[in-house]
């Protein structure tokens, strides 16, 4: 009964997860997925940044939500990822300045991320602070787990490079072996994750 | 060993494996078992066999071409079946590696989705080889078949449903996967372990052209001699190595045309797009863009242009339906190609890319088409 309960409070968090994926499920976020997967390093930052924005403001606009005049709720709900983001980019610019850069202008366009966009007004303009907190943590974990695959493919065969670290050996190479420069290209990420929506659909089947 | 494999048999499971052999080994005498159908004797096999066999003088004469090209390399003599040895051994793991992946990806598939098998890839797997490098690794070109199948072809549902072409698609992969393997001097000459002659370029001409200097505009053979327009012609060039002659390619021209197996609107719009597109380069040359510096004729004979346009423009399932409609494709096919490669010096040839691009448009062109035929009988009814 209790265990019944806890599941059922816990469902905005694991239910994007794997069912209700916001990336190949409800294939929202694939520009950024597209564009920031060439490596590992700058996915994984990318997800946390998200998850940062898009569970605090779905924080906010819950509290919010029942001052939010309905006809304006949109840009209330853009002030308010806005000042997130910003916040978000110059932590990142003073922590990690390397990686900040390789993501530039892709932090900046968290803003008009359509998961973001979307969890506020489907969820966190209806529900407690405390659900849609969770609601905003699953969101981007399961936008974070589906970036880290694409990331672990495209870097893997594309770069030979995990995480910046060699793991193709040399002697691979020695005997020919080349990476392949497809995977760096965005229609690769497009493919991987249309694989992945693939083996999604034939699990759940 | 029919009963076997039918319903109860011992390896039905294996139906279509076995059907796939029966059906090419042998003619088989069923007929439709419901409604009224009308065959036509030519099937898809005997189509895809009457391509392969205008694709024959292409191959046969690449073949000779890649020993030809390595014995000029590397000075050394030798006579015409030795030459013609070399470079069947040279591409013999090509196509057997082209061969194996491909049919074993659409066996597979077959199995698992149990239809019978799809004769189509008889064809793309004798051209996926000779539109690529001599040099090609295998393993790559296993990978590039492998994602060509699977990516272009099994997953719109085999045979006839794929909308673009997969020999290309495997070329565009391998070229944009590995680019150091698909251009540049090192590539389109088989040189083994043999010292190359001094003056030695393996360049092919478009590629040379590519990195001209404008007052130095003149196509090199690979030992560094000057190549003449019916060199080209015959295609005693260095080159992707079933593409150069562009005799053999008319050959193949003939034998699809006369057979009716491919569209000879496609290739005479595709050849009046490409001419024109050749004239105009060249009367508004530009020492920028060397290539245009070159005269039209040349120009037609050189790179990938007339293999494309006679043997991948006219694939049935990837080009237009309707008729005006492979007018407008194979025009804009060829106008493409010559645009790319006059003005992109990223890529020396544009064929590839100009027919990859129309393949995509053929279906809104065939729309278009039919839609304002639509229009314009609905209007003639209204008056």
């Amino acid at each position: 009964m209790i265990m019944g309960n806890i599941r059922k409070r816990l469902e905005p968090l694991i239910n994007p997860l794997s069912n209700d994926n916001p990336v190949i499920v409800q294939i929202l976020g694939i520009c950024s997925a597209l564009a920031v997967t060439a490596k590992l390093q700058p996915a994984v930052v990318m997800t946390i940044s998200v998850l940062a924005v898009l569970a605090l403001s779905n924080v906010i606009i819950s509290l919010m939500r029942n001052t939010i005049p309905t006809s304006i709720r949109i840009i209330v709900q853009l002030v308010v990822v806005a000042a997130l983001v910003v916040v978000v980019d110059q932590v990142l610019k003073a922590w990690n300045y390397e990686v900040s850069k390789q993501l530039s202008v892709f932090i900046g366009l968290i803003i008009t991320n359509c998961i973001i966009m979307g969890r506020l007004e489907a969820f966190a303009l209806n529900n407690t602070p405390f659900d849609s907190f969770l609601d905003g943590v699953g969101n981007a974990l399961g936008y974070g787990i589906i970036l880290v695959i694409v990331a672990f493919f495209r870097e893997l065969f594309g770069s030979g490079t995990l995480w910046g670290f060699q793991v193709i050996p040399q002697a691979l190479y020695d005997m020919g072996y080349q990476n392949n420069g497809m995977m760096i290209l965005p229609p690769m990420a497009l493919i991987t994750v249309a694989c992945i929506i693939w083996f999604h659909n034939r699990k759940a089947k | 060993m029919k009963p076997m494999f039918e319903k109860g048999g011992r390896f039905h499971a294996l139906h279509s494996v076995f059907d796939g052999f029966y059906t090419f080994l042998y003619t088989p005498n069923e007929t439709s078992s419901s409604g009224v159908h009308i065959h036509d004797s030519n099937d898809s096999k005997r189509t895809m066999i009457t391509v392969v066999l205008a694709l024959l003088p292409c191959c046969l004469f690449g073949m000779w071409n890649v020993g030809y090209q390595h014995h000029l390399a590397t000075g050394e003599c030798a006579g015409f079946l030795s030459q013609f040895f070399f470079g069947l051994w040279a591409v013999l793991p090509q196509i057997l590696t082209a061969y194996i992946v491909g049919l074993g990806i659409e066996f597979i598939v077959a199995q698992l989705r149990g239809h019978e098998i799809q004769e189509g890839f008889l064809v793309s797997g004798i051209l996926i080889p000779m539109i690529c490098p001599v040099s090609t690794p295998c393993w790559m070109l296993a990978v590039a078949v492998a994602f060509a199948v699977i990516f272009a072809k099994e997953v719109f549902g085999g045979t006839g449903y794929n909308f673009l072409n997969v020999a290309l698609v495997t070329r565009a992969f391998l070229f944009f996967a590995y680019p150091s393997k698909m251009s540049g001097d090192s590539v389109f000459v088989s040189l083994g372990d043999a010292a190359p002659v001094d003056g030695y370029s393996g360049a092919t001409p478009l590629g040379q052209l590519a990195t001209a200097t404008p007052d130095n505009i003149q196509i090199l053979g690979v030992n560094g001699t000057p190549v003449d327009f019916m060199d080209i012609f015959w295609g005693m060039i260095p080159g992707s190595w079933g593409e150069t002659s562009t005799f053999c390619i008319l050959i193949g021209a003939v034998i699809l045309l006369a057979t009716g197996m491919a569209s000879w609107k496609i290739m005479l719009s595709a050849l009046v797009g490409g001419i024109g597109m050749a004239c105009l380069g060249h009367a508004v040359g530009n020492p920028t863009y060397p290539v245009s510096m070159i005269d039209p004729l040349e120009q037609l004979c050189l790179g990938g242009f007339m293999f494309a346009i006679v043997f991948m423009a006219t694939d049935p399932v990837t080009s237009c339906r309707t008729e005006t409609g492979k007018w407008i494709y194979g025009f804009l096919i060829g106008v493409l190609a010559m645009t790319i490669r006059f003005y992109n010096t990223g890529y020396p040839e544009g064929a590839m890319l100009a027919v990859l691009l129309m393949n995509c448009f053929a279906p809104l062109i065939d729309w278009c088409v039919v839609n304002s035929n639509i229009r314009r009988r609905m209007k003639r009814l209204a008056v």
